[in-house]
């Protein structure tokens, strides 16, 4: 409906299966573990605590787990290279999600098979994917081994530094989810973009070409 | 096709899904069915525990001639047990001192230590020693040395017919008499039955005065008293009859007469050891059977064992059978009706106000309060200077979070007001009981009498001008040990409200603890957040409408 009427829409597989149940499966857990871990913090009482401590590290380590077939998955598919940051467009984007969304204007950078981020996109995921939640795995992994710093060399370790870094990460995280549910609602209908994340087809506008920047390529280009 | 792709998807994120929890799930069911390993290692190293002996003692002749007085029968057993006595001699049980204690300041209840039951013994040695394992500590002229004065009786005859009288220095009734305090009559022990009975000593043995301390039963530990006699399981999961049966001398181990156990600032035992590691150990740490990590595999309670006690989870609460004085106010002593000494009872049932003594306040079911503990127990002596500003702790438990033999331990703590001199600042010793006419506060219910006649007694000085100040007392909590389903859940100390370690320092406590800023900034990052996105939404939603429009 925002969608340039003179733009033809096509149909285009973006994620694959794969992507897909990783992406349902990791916010499931990140969901409990938000869930659970403010409880643990003593945020509110529903589990009770146990159940709360249970839950959260039988998830958090499953995350891990999983994560390590994720970085795998990236590297193996080269998918990596979608996360790859660049500041082309990056303005144009931001000044779109600011202020062109409410005329009406089609998203500067669409999205393609080779190019599903945008720059915006590809900052914050990497953040994410490279940053954050290893950090929050990293400090949670710590924070549940707390018993064996000693035997690990890590005996200089504060429980409360861990523990901070940990809670900071979880609100980190909390922050982003609010903002990325929302952004879910930006494509170009309602649902289009939960759609894609559902099926692995969204309906995108058609462009002429993917601009040659976007594409992840396989072969280095000369310096 | 489609159904065999689809299936063949599910199968395969199960699996992968099945792969992801295996290592920290670990076969859950299987665990179940099988005990903690510290409740097995506990099992093997105290089943089949029968004793033997070679000796009976109804056939020995020297325990059948005719005895007129305790020490008789010590000389009796003295012809035999030769080395008894001056084993005695130097335990804490016979020299109410703490032979680790310095010289210029010795503590224990014959030297420098004051509580506040009835403060101190000095002055009051007749009433106060007569749980002395001895015969005639009725004042400062008893002999320490004399071997015929250890009372072996107490602690080894099995009848239950043995009663030293209340107010009899050690010694049972020479004839049959009435001790005003408690109304009972006390007779003269049957010297022959019950010198041929002795055997090993049981709860019976240590519980006539460990039960009764402080001057009757329930008064002082709030985890010892007469419902320990014969417990059930609920109540102590070692010495229920229903459960272990253990006597007290099963982890108390004895060697040489000296029973195991902390004495004032002397820990207990000052290595963990257990069993397997060294099958000598006295048995008097919860490791020494138990292991350091007695849970199952995973269970998170293992890692709290480098800084919580056993007792902190495993001891709920103190006094679950009968209720244990809590406070003691002497303040309020010397009241009279009708011109008389009175006591009133309190609802459950135990003296609430005795003309003697003052108020007390009495519970049952006690949370214990927590303190780190590394097994020692420091404390005032009547000697040492107080500051009569704040509350007098009396003692104290000894330990730092950064002490490696430290634990979160849990206390009975006794509250009282007692009397301090207010020039000199130190604890007054009271001296209480006495014959009518004498100097005793229960006699004339002159305090400044009393107490001179006591400090006079003691060997301390009193400027003649006193007053009486709050004071705490402390006794850790290690017996009752209740069944593990009643044990302490997570969320009793891992709360914001009000848990049981809420006044513990030194440790980061997840759900007690927080951290202030970062809780502050990213409430902040979150509602600003979605202040942002509903903003946005708003003005995406006003925008399109103006267009449709």
């Amino acid at each position: 409906m925002n969608a340039n009427e003179t733009c033809k829409m096509v149909n285009i597989y973006l994620y694959t299966r794969y992507e897909r149940f990783w992406h349902w499966l990791q916010s499931a857990m990140i969901l409990i573990l938000l869930a659970t871990g403010f409880e643990t913090n003593g945020v509110y009482t529903l589990l009770g605590f146990k159940n709360a401590f249970d839950v959260h590290n039988f998830v958090g380590i499953t995350w891990l787990i999983a994560f390590a077939f994720f970085v795998f998955w990236v590297f193996t598919t080269g998918e990596w290279r979608q996360y790859i940051p660049t500041t082309k467009k990056m303005l144009l984007v931001v000044r779109y999600y600011m202020y062109g969304i409410f005329r009406g204007e089609p998203h500067p950078v669409p999205k393609r098979r080779d190019a599903k981020h945008n720059p915006l996109q590809r900052l914050v995921y990497l953040s994410l994917a490279a940053f954050l939640l290893p950090l929050q795995m990293l400090s949670g992994l710590l924070y549940w081994s707390y018993n064996s710093w000693g035997a690990w060399g890590l005996g200089w370790m504060s429980l409360k530094v861990v523990a901070a870094v940990h809670l900071a990460g979880g609100f980190a995280i909390l922050s982003f989810l609010i903002v990325h549910i929302y952004m879910i609602t930006t494509g170009h209908s309602l649902s289009a973009h939960t759609r894609a994340m559902v099926c692995g087809w969204e309906e995108v506008e058609e462009r002429e070409a993917v601009e040659e920047w976007e594409i992840k390529s396989r072969v280095k280009t000369p310096a | 096709m489609k159904r065999v792709k689809i299936t063949v998807s599910i199968l395969l994120a199960l699996w992968m899904l099945g792969f992801c929890v295996l290592p920290s799930g670990a076969t859950p069911g299987a665990a179940e069915s099988e005990q903690a390993p510290g409740r097995g290692m506990a099992q093997q190293a105290t089943k089949g525990a029968k004793r033997w002996i070679t000796a009976d003692h109804s056939k020995h002749e020297a325990l059948k001639q005719p005895f007129a007085s305790g020490p008789e029968v010590t000389k009796a057993c003295l012809s035999c047990h030769s080395e008894a006595a001056a084993q005695i001699h130097k335990t804490i049980h016979w020299t109410w001192v703490d032979s680790a204690s310095p010289n210029d300041k010795p503590m224990g209840k014959g030297a420098l230590t004051v509580n506040n039951y009835c403060v101190s013994i000095h002055g009051n040695e007749p009433r106060c020693t007569s749980c002395h394992i001895g015969y005639g500590w009725k004042d400062k002229s008893f002999d320490f040395t004399d071997a015929s004065k250890v009372d072996c009786l107490v602690c080894h005859e099995q009848t239950g017919t043995y009663k030293k009288h209340p107010a009899g220095a050690g010694n049972p009734a020479k004839e049959p008499v009435v001790f005003p305090g408690d109304g009972q009559k006390y007779l003269p022990p049957e010297w022959n039955q019950v010198a041929q009975s002795v055997g090993r000593p049981t709860r019976e043995n240590c519980g006539v005065c460990h039960f009764y301390g402080g001057g009757g039963d329930m008064v002082k530990h709030g985890d010892l008293d007469s419902s320990m006699t014969k417990p059930n399981k609920a109540l102590d999961v070692h010495m229920g009859i229903d459960g272990k049966n253990f006597d007290c001398t099963r982890c108390h181990t004895t060697a040489a007469h000296q029973v195991a156990g902390r004495i004032y600032s002397t820990p207990a035992a000052t290595e963990r050891k257990t069993l397997a590691q060294d099958d000598l150990t006295p048995r008097i740490t919860c490791e020494s059977c138990h292991t350091a990590t007695p849970h199952k595999p995973g269970v998170k309670a293992n890692d709290h064992t480098d800084k919580v006690a056993c007792q902190t989870c495993h001891i709920p609460e103190f006094a679950r059978a009968l209720p244990t004085k809590m406070r003691w106010d002497w303040s309020t002593a010397g009241q009279k009706k009708d011109g008389k000494p009175y006591k009133e009872k309190g609802p459950l049932g135990t003296p609430v106000y005795d003309t003697q003594k003052g108020n007390f306040v009495w519970e049952k079911n006690v949370k214990p309060q927590y303190y780190w503990y590394n097994g020692s127990i420091d404390a005032v002596s009547l000697k040492d200077p107080i500051d009569p500003t704040q509350p007098v702790a009396l003692n104290w438990p000894v330990g730092r979070p950064d002490d490696p033999n430290a634990r979160i331990a849990p206390f009975k703590v006794h509250t009282g007001k007692q009397p301090y001199d207010t020039v000199n600042k130190t604890m007054l010793v009271p001296h209480l009981f006495g014959p009518p006419g004498s100097d005793a506060y229960w006699a004339k219910y002159d305090w400044k009498v009393a107490l001179e006649s006591g400090q006079k007694k003691a060997g301390l000085a009193f400027s003649g001008q006193f007053d009486f100040v709050e004071t705490s007392y402390v006794f850790p909590t290690t017996h009752m040990v209740a069944p593990k389903e009643k044990s302490v859940s997570c969320n009793e100390c891992h709360t914001k409200e009000d848990g049981r370690l809420a006044a513990i320092q030194g440790v980061y406590l997840p759900g007690r603890d927080g951290n202030r800023i970062i809780e502050f900034m990213g409430w902040a990052a979150v509602l600003g957040s979605f202040a942002g996105v509903v903003l946005h939404a708003l003005g995406r939603a006003v925008s399109r409408r103006r267009k449709e429009g």
